[in-house]
C-alpha cells in the first residue's frame, strides 16, 4: 500500500468519523440498552424493586391481549394507508409527469403537505371531522350527527386520511424519479403497435417502475409501522385505536415502566427489521440504492 | 394542448383536484384560526367574522406567560442548531464517500439506510434515562443529539448523490490556471456545492422542525419544549373551553413560513427528496 493510498485511507476515516460516531451514539447503544433494560424488572415508580427477571417482560407483553390489539391496528393502518397512497401516488405521479401545463402548480401543492408538520395537518383533520367544530358533517351525503372519534373503525378512517394526506406527496415523488428514467420511445413503439393507454401502462409503466415502486413501499410501509403522532394527537388511543408506538410511550413515559417499555420497543425494533428484511428477501438488492426516508 | 379541447378539460380537472386535495386542510385551519370565539364551532368553512384574538392570545403576556413565544424560539433554535451541526459532518462524509477510496465505503452508506429504518420509538426509554442521568433531560442538547442521529443518514444520501456530480476536475484545472489551493475550492468547488448543501439543509430543518415523538418523550417543560410538543399540551381560558382557535392559530405561524419556504425552493427540495432514488 501506498504511503498515498495510506493517507488518503486516514483522512477518509476522520472524515467519516463523527457522522459514525453520532449516529451510533443514539441507536447502537441504546438499542443494546434498550435490550438490557427489557430483561429487568425497571418501573422509576418503584426503584427499590428490580433485577433480572430474564423474559418475564416479553411473556407479559406477548400475553397481553393489548399488544396484539395494538399490533392488528397498526398493521392495519400500514396496509390501508400504504395501499391507498400507492394508487394516490402514482395517479399524481402520472399527472407532475403528463401534464403540459401547470406542472409548476402540481410540484407546489403536493410539497405543501410535506412541509407541514405531523402535528399540525393531525390537528387540521381532527377540527374538520370533529362534530363541534367541523365542516365534514355539513357536506352532502354525511349525516350531521356523524361521531367520528366515537367509534373504532370511523376513527381510524379520519386517522389514515390524514396520514394518506400527509405521506403521498413523499410516495408520488419517489414514483415520479422512477417514471422520467422510462425512455419515451418505448411507449412511441408501443403505440404504433396499437396498445392503449392501460395496456401502456402495465405492460411498460409499471414493469419498468418495479425498484421505484418498492423503494418507495419499503420506506412508506417502515414509515407507517411507526405511526404516532396522528394518533396521539387524534385519540390518544381511544377506541381502541392504539398503535405500537402509542403503546411503548404509555409504557415508558406515562407510566415510566422501562422493563416493560423496553420489551415492547425492542418487539417494534424486531417487526422493522423484519418488514426491511423480506422486502430485501423478497425483492432482491435493488433497494440498497435507494434513498433513506424522511 | 389547445383550451377548449377535451384533454385540456381533463388535464385542468386533474390539476384542481390535486391542488384542492393539498389545500383544503391548509385553508380550513386558517379558517378556524380566524374565527372569533363564539363562532369556533360554527362549523363554517368560510369565516362569517374575522378576528385576530386567537393570534393576540398566543403572544399575550409576554415571553414569560406566553404558551406559544418560547416554544417557538425551542422550535427554531433547535432545528437550526440541528441543520447546521448534520450538514457540517454530513458534508465531511459524503466528500470522503464521493472523492476518496477507502474500505468501509459500503458499511457506513448501508449503515446510514439502517438508521433510517430504525424506530425512533425503541430509542425513547433509553434515551429518557440516560438523560436523566447526566443532565440532559429536558434541554435543548437532549433533543438536537437525537435528531442528528435520525437526520444525517437523509442529509448524507443527499449530499453524497450531489457531490458525485461535482466535475472535481475543475479545481485542478484553476490551480493550473493560477488558482491557489485555496482559492480553487472557495471559488470553483463551493458554488458547485452549494445547491447540494442548501438541499440538504431543508430537508434536515424540515425533519427537525416536524418531530414530535422526542419532542414530548424527552422535555417536560418551556425550557425546550418545541411548537408540536406545545400544541400539544395546549389548554384553554378556563378548562371548560376547547383550545381549538389557539391551536390553529399557532398552527398557522409555524406552517405558513415553512409553505413559503417549500414553494420557493421546491425544485431544490424535489431534487434532494429523490435523489438516489433510482440510481444512487
Amino acid at each position: 500500500m501506498s504511503a498515498r493510498t495510506r493517507s488518503e485511507r486516514k483522512l477518509a476515516w476522520m472524515l467519516c468519523a463523527p457522522a459514525v460516531i453520532a449516529m451510533l451514539a443514539v441507536t447502537a447503544y441504546p438499542i443494546v440498552y434498550a435490550v438490557v433494560l427489557s430483561l429487568q424488572d425497571v418501573d422509576l415508580r418503584f426503584p427499590e424493586e428490580g433485577g433480572f427477571v430474564g423474559l418475564d417482560n416479553y411473556t407479559a407483553v406477548l400475553g397481553s391481549q393489548l399488544w396484539w390489539t395494538d399490533f392488528f391496528n397498526t398493521v392495519f393502518i400500514l396496509l390501508t394507508t400504504v395501499a391507498i397512497e400507492l394508487v394516490l401516488g402514482m395517479a399524481i405521479a402520472l399527472v407532475m409527469h403528463r401534464a403540459i401545463f401547470g406542472r409548476g402548480v402540481i410540484r407546489t401543492s403536493v410539497l405543501i403537505p410535506y412541509g407541514i408538520i405531523t402535528v399540525v395537518a393531525a390537528f387540521a383533520w381532527q377540527f374538520a371531522f370533529a362534530p363541534e367544530t367541523g365542516f365534514v358533517n355539513g357536506l352532502p351525503l354525511i349525516s350531521d350527527e356523524m361521531d367520528w372519534f366515537g367509534g373504532r373503525f370511523s376513527s381510524f378512517a379520519v386517522i389514515i386520511m390524514a396520514e394518506v394526506w400527509k405521506t403521498t406527496p413523499f410516495m408520488a415523488l419517489l414514483l415520479l424519479a422512477g417514471l422520467v428514467t422510462i425512455d419515451n420511445q418505448l411507449y412511441e413503439a408501443a403505440k404504433v403497435d396499437g396498445a392503449s393507454a392501460w395496456q401502456r401502462f402495465t405492460r411498460i409503466t409499471l414493469p419498468l417502475m418495479k425498484p421505484a415502486i418498492l423503494v418507495a413501499l419499503l420506506f412508506r410501509s417502515l414509515d407507517a409501522f411507526r405511526v404516532f403522532d396522528t394518533i396521539f394527537i387524534m385519540t390518544r388511543g381511544a377506541q381502541d385505536t392504539e398503535s405500537v408506538s402509542i403503546l411503548g410511550f404509555n409504557q415508558l413515559i406515562s407510566r415510566l415502566n422501562l422493563g416493560l417499555g423496553s420489551a415492547v420497543s425492542v418487539l417494534i425494533f424486531i417487526c422493522v427489521f423484519l418488514i426491511a428484511f423480506l422486502f430485501v428477501k423478497g425483492f432482491g438488492t435493488k433497494l440498497e440504492e435507494g434513498r433513506p426516508g424522511a | 394542448m389547445e383550451r377548449g379541447s377535451r384533454d385540456y378539460a381533463l388535464w385542468s380537472i386533474g390539476i384542481v383536484l390535486v391542488l384542492a386535495f393539498a389545500l383544503v386542510p391548509v385553508l380550513w385551519l386558517i379558517s378556524v384560526s380566524l374565527k372569533p370565539p363564539e363562532a369556533v364551532t360554527d362549523g363554517r368553512f368560510i369565516p362569517s367574522e374575522i378576528s385576530f384574538d386567537n393570534y393576540k392570545s398566543l403572544f399575550e403576556g409576554g415571553i414569560d406567560d406566553s404558551p406559544f413565544i418560547k416554544p417557538l424560539i425551542n422550535s427554531i433554535g433547535i432545528a437550526l442548531i440541528t441543520t447546521v451541526i448534520a450538514i457540517t459532518l454530513a458534508a465531511f462524509t459524503a466528500y470522503a464517500i464521493a472523492r476518496l477510496e477507502f474500505p468501509g465505503k459500503r458499511v457506513i452508506l448501508a449503515g446510514a439506510l439502517a438508521i433510517a429504518m430504525f424506530p425512533p420509538i425503541s430509542t425513547v426509554g433509553p434515551l429518557f434515562d440516560m438523560w436523566r442521568a447526566i443532565g440532559l433531560y429536558d434541554t435543548w442538547p437532549g433533543l438536537i443529539i437525537p435528531y442528528l442521529t435520525f437526520s444525517l443518514p437523509l442529509a448524507i444520501y443527499v449530499l453524497v448523490a450531489f457531490f458525485r456530480e461535482i466535475p472535481w476536475e475543475l479545481e485542478q484545472a484553476a490551480q493550473v490556471d493560477g488558482a491557489t489551493p485555496f482559492q480553487a475550492f472557495t471559488k470553483v468547488i463551493v458554488p458547485l456545492a452549494a445547491p447540494g448543501v442548501f438541499t440538504a439543509a431543508i430537508l434536515v430543518f424540515i425533519f427537525a422542525w416536524n418531530d414530535f415523538l422526542f419532542a414530548i418523550s424527552l422535555t417536560s417543560s418551556d425550557a425546550s419544549r418545541t411548537v408540536p410538543a406545545a400544541l400539544a399540551f395546549f389548554t384553554g381560558e378556563s378548562s371548560f373551553t376547547q383550545p381549538t382557535g389557539s391551536i390553529a392559530a399557532a398552527a398557522v405561524v409555524v406552517t405558513v413560513p415553512i409553505i413559503v419556504f417549500v414553494l420557493f425552493f421546491q425544485r431544490r427540495i424535489v431534487a434532494g427528496l429523490t435523489s438516489g432514488a433510482v440510481k444512487g
